[in-house]
């Protein structure tokens, strides 16, 4: 199978800005120009550390957040000034899975009308809903005669499993999974993972996967952003990416995962970082990273420095591993 | 009373002895022994509703009205923490053993400064005077890597970001330089270059202090990089404990083995079908008579249903509680 030409989610330039009340005003620049494909049939992964915009990229593409300017094309269509109407039927291909599967089921509807909610919204008729519903919970492994159940009676991992569902159920072509495994217990997340990963394959579906956790997003990624402070520091290829990072926030970020292996452990390298994340509302002038940067250079502190090719085929916004090239 | 001198240097600093915990009447912690030394790190870790944060808080007793202790002893010092009067906790307490917790500010005072919160414990169990205590307190701020500490100390908790609000806790918890910190999955709500510094700092600490350490936390990277040794908690019970390299290195119970093959690795191969551990966590209410991990267990038989004893499997101080540490291999 050949790939289409065109990705199925496209976004430019991204910008989500949040004025800031009070008497000093200002304003918070939470995504400050963020552009990826995600081509059909994959999975991009936004990380960073709280606080650097991943989330509200997301929230900003599925019409959660109003965007302040940029270009989202999902499929061939502009939808970053969608109306309610629109945005209503964009639903039915865009779906969102939330980190916390309790807080995301009410906890009064069964299951099965958790599920078969968005279905009746798009005026299914009940037999067709719980033909659906029962197919889907047979989808994401769950026995059928969980339909009567309220989300009380159910683990964390079948709740997730029971969000997943309620996601797939209009067939959508995207999925955010917004730390979709976070919340779970250590020994259950594999199995969610390897749902995603087989639903992936089955359905054909695109992901945009947002996790704090580097060594999920390299196991199931195929293309990773880094985010610092609103802005990409570092975006390419997930094993170009892991094995050669050029951008030295990446670096310190991979290299601040303990590993699960004491003796790997004490032989490596690590990058301890100084310092915490500089304030959203006063960030430096020229380099967001430019103030825990062990690599710092003084044009740092004036120039902001644009994504440019690095080694290693990823795209790395930093004066001294991807200097831009002289003008011509 | 809890005796000072000579022999603290000999024997464990603290010692768990067959602990049981219940609320409603439901042992969930059941039989648990424990024991720290010396300037070392013992991790527990396990996964929620495994019981090791309520071990961690029985030590000092500070459990939840529901939870009772029923059985066993916690030893600080060859003095039983588990029967103390209330009156004479008070003098452990932030003094010779303190506790962090995994959302800093949440365990911090919003209205009182940073400063007065890290020298409390200095005017309560030292008696200093407030000059003495305050200058003592920035001193810690600064050593807990601080920037700024004089500023620092006359700043309330929402001015400073989570993981000082961390650092801030831990200045509180050592200021009195006490024999055991329990630091109950102290890097959870923060972010790992965060993570990274925290770590490092209760490392240094260790060394200078020579406080023993009780890491209570879910993640084994976590566990590799700080732990000495190594219990692994389930259903209640530890199932297996030893150093930390043969733990890693080989692992004796089949839930321990699981657990360091599910989690995806950065040295793994990539969208390949990871390790899964079947079911589900099980409700306290709803473990399984015998070794509770066998409802999940792909290696259990018949023999299971009765308790496996947490005995050596070699000579290293390593323990299992499973009936089938020879079959582990099937595993692999």
């Amino acid at each position: 199978m050949t790939e289409p030409a065109s990705p199925l989610l496209s976004v430019r330039d991204l910008k989500v800005h949040f004025p800031v009340r009070g008497s000093e005003g200002g304003v918070v620049k939470a995504v400050d120009g963020i552009s990826f494909n995600i081509p059909f049939g994959r999975t991009v992964a936004l990380v960073g550390e709280s606080g650097c915009g991943k989330s509200t990229t997301a929230y900003g593409i599925i019409g959660l957040e109003q965007i302040t300017s940029g270009s989202i094309r999902f499929d061939g269509n502009e939808i970053s000034h969608l109306d309610k109407r629109a945005r209503h039927d964009l639903a039915t291909a865009i779906q969102i899975v939330f980190q916390d599967p309790s807080a995301a089921l009410n906890p009064k509807m069964t299951i099965g009308d958790s599920i078969g909610e968005p279905l009746a919204i798009q005026g299914w008729r009940k037999e067709e809903r719980r033909r659906r519903v029962s197919e889907l919970l047979d989808r994401v492994g769950l026995p059928a005669t969980y339909t009567e159940r309220t989300p009380n009676a159910l683990s964390g991992g079948q709740r997730q499993r029971v969000v997943i569902a309620r996601a797939l159920a209009l067939s959508p072509k995207l999925l955010v999974l917004d730390e979709p495994v976070s919340a779970l217990d250590v020994s259950i997340r594999s199995q969610i993972l390897n749902l995603l990963m087989e639903l992936q394959k089955e359905l054909g579906l695109s992901y945009l996967f947002i996790s704090h956790d580097l060594s999920v997003v390299r196991h199931l990624a195929d293309e990773v952003v880094v985010m610092y402070l609103g802005t990409v520091v570092e975006q390419g290829e997930t094993g170009a990416l892991f094995e050669a990072p050029q951008h030295p926030y990446t670096q310190a970020l991979i290299s601040a995962i303990p590993l699960p292996d004491p003796r790997a452990q004490r032989a490596r390298e690590r990058i301890i970082l100084k310092g915490d994340l500089p304030s959203p509302l006063n960030p430096p002038v020229g380099c967001p990273f430019v103030g825990r940067c062990p690599i710092r250079i003084d044009p740092c502190s004036t120039i902001r420095p644009s994504l440019q090719p690095a080694a290693s085929d990823t795209l790395a916004a930093c004066l001294v591993r991807a200097p831009a090239p002289l003008a011509a | 009373m809890i005796t000072d001198g000579a022999r603290q240097d000999e024997g464990p600093v603290l010692a768990i002895k067959d602990l049981r915990i219940q609320i409603g009447g439901i042992d969930v912690v059941d039989g648990v022994s424990l024991s720290a030394s010396r300037g070392r790190i013992l991790a527990i870790v396990g996964e929620s509703g495994c019981g090791k944060s309520l071990t961690a808080l029985s030590i000092l007793r500070l459990l939840p009205k529901a939870a009772k202790i029923v059985d066993g002893r916690v030893e600080l010092d060859g003095g039983d923490l588990a029967h103390l009067p209330e009156k004479d906790l008070e003098d452990i307490r932030g003094n010779k053993a303190s506790i962090i917790f995994q959302e800093p500010i949440a365990s911090l005072n919003p209205l009182m400064r940073v400063g007065a919160q890290v020298e409390e414990a200095l005017r309560l169990h030292r008696g200093l005077s407030r000059a003495e205590a305050w200058r003592e307190a920035v001193a810690m701020l600064a050593s807990v890597g601080i920037p700024d500490p004089e500023r620092r100390a006359k700043q309330y908790p929402f001015e400073l970001s989570g993981g000082m609000c961390q650092r801030v806790m831990i200045a509180a918890a050592l200021i009195c330089r006490p024999r055991l910190l329990i630091a109950d999955e102290p890097t959870t709500a923060l972010d790992v270059t965060i993570q990274a510094q925290i770590l490092d700092l209760m490392k240094r600490l260790r060394d200078e202090v020579g406080t023993s350490i009780i890491i209570i936390t879910h993640d084994m990277g976590v566990v590799a990089e700080m732990a000495d040794d190594v219990a692994v908690m389930y259903g209640g019970r530890v199932v297996e404990q030893g150093p930390v390299d043969t733990i890693f290195a080989a692992p004796a119970h089949p839930y321990t083995h699981l657990l360091l093959t599910t989690v995806p690795r950065l040295d793994g191969h990539r969208k390949s079908s990871l390790r899964t551990i079947e079911g589900i966590v099980p409700s306290v209410d709803q473990w399984p008579q015998g070794c509770r991990f066998r409802s999940r267990c792909p290696l259990a038989t018949d023999v299971c249903a009765q308790r496996p004893p947490l005995d050596p499997v070699d000579a290293a101080g390593h323990d299992a509680a499973c009936w089938h540490t020879d079959r582990l291999m099937e595993l692999a």
